[in-house]
């Protein structure tokens, strides 16, 4: 039961990314939803490399001994240079938007077109 | 060494180095555009016209019958494949020649659409960049590979969007388009993780030949159809897209609608090669979810489309519908492929929704060149205010007219023949969807028909008494567009038979793919 | 943003050295110890990143020019492939190892296994961990300055 909890963490953080994104009214509030489910989709993939009773899968004077799957790390690090860029353009459009329409109000901004 | 050992070393070597160029050229713009703009110009353009004749060179060898596998750091592919692997069938370089056609045409476009704008050399360093993103997104072999190459097109492109940052609807409609394609490509990434840990694999290949329809396949099918589909802009997910299609600079949209078709790829991509050793238990129920969801997709397309005023906005719910149409043909294909007297009818609906994928992103993009073109030359957009200017600008009247018959398949234009495709076989499967089909068509001829009426027919208007012809090169771009729409139309056989069938064999046949990479696999069609 | 008081001033100067360091450090040791290009870079981008909010980012753009950051991010990004084509150019694949065990520098191959190994062991892969982290630096740096400095305009006006 102990090896589930990082799976139930998984589970909680992707809901509580999505509850974010669409029930929240507040744009930055909105982008630190979607960091929150890229936590826990990163947090999925190291997850599921680990093997019972393992160590770092590092060579450089290691003990010895099984070690956990190293490419799930590597898919991780690159996830978060994708979510680095993806967070860096959209707080980007939110200073444009709010140098528009001076409210970062989600149902205040998008009215009719001009 | 002479011509043809250094062509045989392009072409072995040509997967890579069509993803490398646009990407190095990418990179040298911003210190290229130091120097002087003309030079950067052409240098944008040399480049995309290098990869565009790799891609050429690549797709007719591809065409005769062999499919090339690239394996990247190192010559010997060691199973379980542990290499990222580009592997190009037919279908992959149906895509690849769309896609680079598409960003040469809008590169040559913008020379003079965009020529008053600042900040350009971050625009041509972001098109390129979104041209390798959408060529190595066709090309790969591996899923994680697909999912960066994903990421780096959205994020371009998304960046693109919101380029005339000095208007509030289009920074709005980037920031839309940005959130939500990047929940779905989270999505993407949390199937690729399930397949990672059931089978210890990330290409494509490996994970086709060892997958058993459990339940958490089940789930990450589900997640991928619907997050692919979402990027593809099908409904009900498609609320992005008018504002993204409509509040983007013109050659901007062009290349969207390229970025938009790949993701389409990747559905097919999905359904057909990775689960094609199950579709034996499920492809019916997947095929009839693809042909409903492109039933509502055409109607809700053309139903919106009707009330609409802004130029722009009618033309992308018009390209909405009409990527219901890929989804119907390729759906049915889906449907009839297990039962063995209807394979004619399935072979004819996959050869007519591949061929619509090539035929709408020329029709759709001549139609948002030339939306481009007015706003140029007027700086309106609302069909309110337009009237009377097929009076002083004749070619891009002409243009107009070349697309609106295209889209509504009309018959000396391409779309005739691809949509006559999807209608006869669909009317096999059900007569109904084949009269939604037509039903279709037809009241896009009408909106597109009142369309050119308020826009170039009429008075003329007081305040259009000035306005010209539109400059040369983006007359250039919508000729080549219109005359490439022409000759399909006019030989649609030679088109069919050699580029589209293969393609289509491609699809059908998922045992060769697999084939290719693991040479002891049984099994499949 | 303006700067900060003179304290401050002075402990972030003292410690910018030393986080370059170790960011240089993860930077090269990459194939051995974990790091590499961007755990580095970011590292780095950090200490700067600091130094940017104790001295104000108006001091900072004057003295750091953002065309220079982009001047040398792109060359970071140039290196890399040029890295990845010249595998190409000595006659295997794209993207190919073709430094490891050749020549007098790069010679020596350690085995498979647990063990400490030096740090030319890995043919062309610290290379690219620096062209990638001088990558990293110069955008990471770049995305903060231009932040702040644009919300400093924005201040400014009210």
């Amino acid at each position: 039961m102990i090896f589930n909890i990082p799976f139930i963490a998984v589970a909680a953080l992707i809901l509580i990314g999505l509850y974010a994104v669409i029930f929240k009214r507040n744009l930055i509030k909105m982008v630190i939803g979607i960091t929150l489910i890229e936590s826990g989709v990163n947090l999925f993939l190291i997850t599921l490399g680990y093997r019972e009773g393992s160590i770092a899968p590092i060579y450089t004077s290691s003990p010895g001994g099984i070690m956990a799957l190293p490419v799930p790390q590597a898919l991780t690090l690159t996830s978060i240079v994708i979510g680095v860029a993806v967070l860096a353009l959209m707080l980007s459009l939110v200073i444009h938007i709010y140098r528009h329409y001076g409210t970062l109000d989600a149902r205040k901004i998008g009215g009719p077109e001009e | 060494m002479n011509v043809a050992d250094l062509i045989d070393l392009l072409l072995q070597h040509s997967p890579a180095l069509i993803v490398a160029i646009p990407l190095l050229g990418a990179f040298i713009t911003p210190l290229i555009s130091r120097l002087n703009d003309k030079v950067r110009n052409v240098f944008v353009i040399l480049t995309l016209g290098l990869t565009a004749s790799l891609v050429f060179l690549l797709a007719s060898d591809v065409f005769s019958g062999n499919i090339h596998t690239y394996i990247f750091g190192s010559q010997d592919l060691a199973l379980p494949v542990v290499r990222i692997l580009f592997e190009v069938d037919a279908m992959s370089a149906f895509m690849v020649i769309i896609s680079v056609i598409l960003s040469l045409i809008a590169v040559i476009y913008s020379w003079s659409f965009m020529k008053e704008n600042t900040g350009l050399d971050k625009y041509y360093t972001l098109i390129l960049l979104m041209t390798a993103g959408m060529l190595g997104m066709e090309l790969t072999g591996d899923l994680f590979n697909f999912f960066v190459f994903l990421e780096i097109t959205s994020i371009s492109s998304a960046a693109l969007v919101a380029f005339w940052t000095n208007k509030a609807k289009s920074v709005e409609a980037g920031f839309k388009y940005i959130v939500i394609s990047t929940i779905g490509a989270l999505f993407i990434l949390f199937s690729i993780a399930l397949f990672y840990g059931q089978y210890n694999a990330l290409n494509m290949a490996m994970i086709a030949s060892a997958i058993q329809y459990t339940f958490l396949d089940k789930i990450a099918l589900v997640l991928l159809i619907a997050a692919l589909a979402m990027k593809a802009g099908v409904v009900p997910m498609h609320m992005w897209l008018p504002d993204a299609y409509g509040k983007a600079p013109s050659s901007i949209t062009f290349i969207l609608v390229g970025a938009t078709q790949a993701s389409l790829y990747g559905v097919f991509r999905v359904c057909f090669t990775i689960y094609g050793g199950a579709i034996n238990l499920s492809s019916i129920s997947v095929g009839w979810i693809l042909v409903i969801m492109g039933i509502i997709t055409m109607l809700l397309g053309v139903a919106m489309a009707i009330i609409q005023t802004d130029f722009k906005r009618l033309i992308a719910f018009g390209a909405v519908a009409e990527i219901g149409y890929m989804l119907l043909g390729i759906g049915t294909g889906l449907v009839v492929m297990l039962n063995p007297e209807m394979t004619a009818t399935g072979l004819a609906a996959m050869k007519g929704g591949i061929f619509h994928i090539m035929n709408d992103a020329l029709d759709v993009g001549l139609l948002f060149l030339v939306a481009g073109a007015i706003y140029y030359a007027t700086k309106e957009t609302s069909l309110n205010k337009l009237g009377g200017l097929a009076r002083n600008m004749k070619y891009t009247t002409v243009f107009f007219i070349i697309g609106l018959l295209a889209v509504s398949g009309m018959p000396p234009m391409n779309g005739f023949a691809s949509k006559l495709l999807i209608y006869e076989s669909t009317y096999h499967l059900n007569p109904i969807l084949s009269i939604f089909a037509i039903l279709s068509s037809i009241m896009l001829l009408a909106v597109f028909v009142k369309v050119f009426h308020s826009a170039f027919l009429g008075p003329a208007l007081p305040k259009f008494e000035n306005v010209k012809e539109v400059p040369k090169s983006m007359l250039i771009a919508m000729g080549a567009i219109a005359t490439i729409i022409i000759i399909f139309g006019l030989f649609p056989e030679l088109i069919v038979n050699n580029i589209v069938e293969p393609a289509a064999n491609a699809l059908i046949n998922y045992g060769d793919y697999i084939r290719e990479v693991i040479p002891s696999f049984t099994g499949g069609a | 943003m303006s700067g900060m008081s003179k304290i401050v001033k002075t402990i972030s100067g003292i410690a910018f050295p030393f986080i370059t360091i170790y960011g240089l450090y993860v930077i090269s040791h990459g194939h051995l110890t974990p790091g590499g290009g961007f755990q580095g870079g970011a590292i780095v981008a950090s200490g700067c990143a600091m130094v940017l909010v104790s001295y104000g980012s108006i001091w900072i753009m004057d003295r750091v020019k953002e065309k220079n950051l982009s001047i040398l991010e792109s060359l970071g990004a140039v290196c890399f492939i040029l890295l990845a084509l010249l595998g190409l150019g000595f006659g295997t694949v794209f993207f190919n190892n073709f430094l490891v065990g050749t020549n007098s520098l790069f010679g020596v191959v350690p085995a498979v296994g647990s063990g400490l190994a030096d740090i030319n062991t890995g043919g062309v892969i610290p290379l690219m961990n620096f062209a990638v982290g001088l990558k990293v630096i110069a955008g990471l740096f770049g995305i903060v300055l231009v932040m702040a400095y644009a919300i400093r305009t924005k201040e400014g006006k009210k």
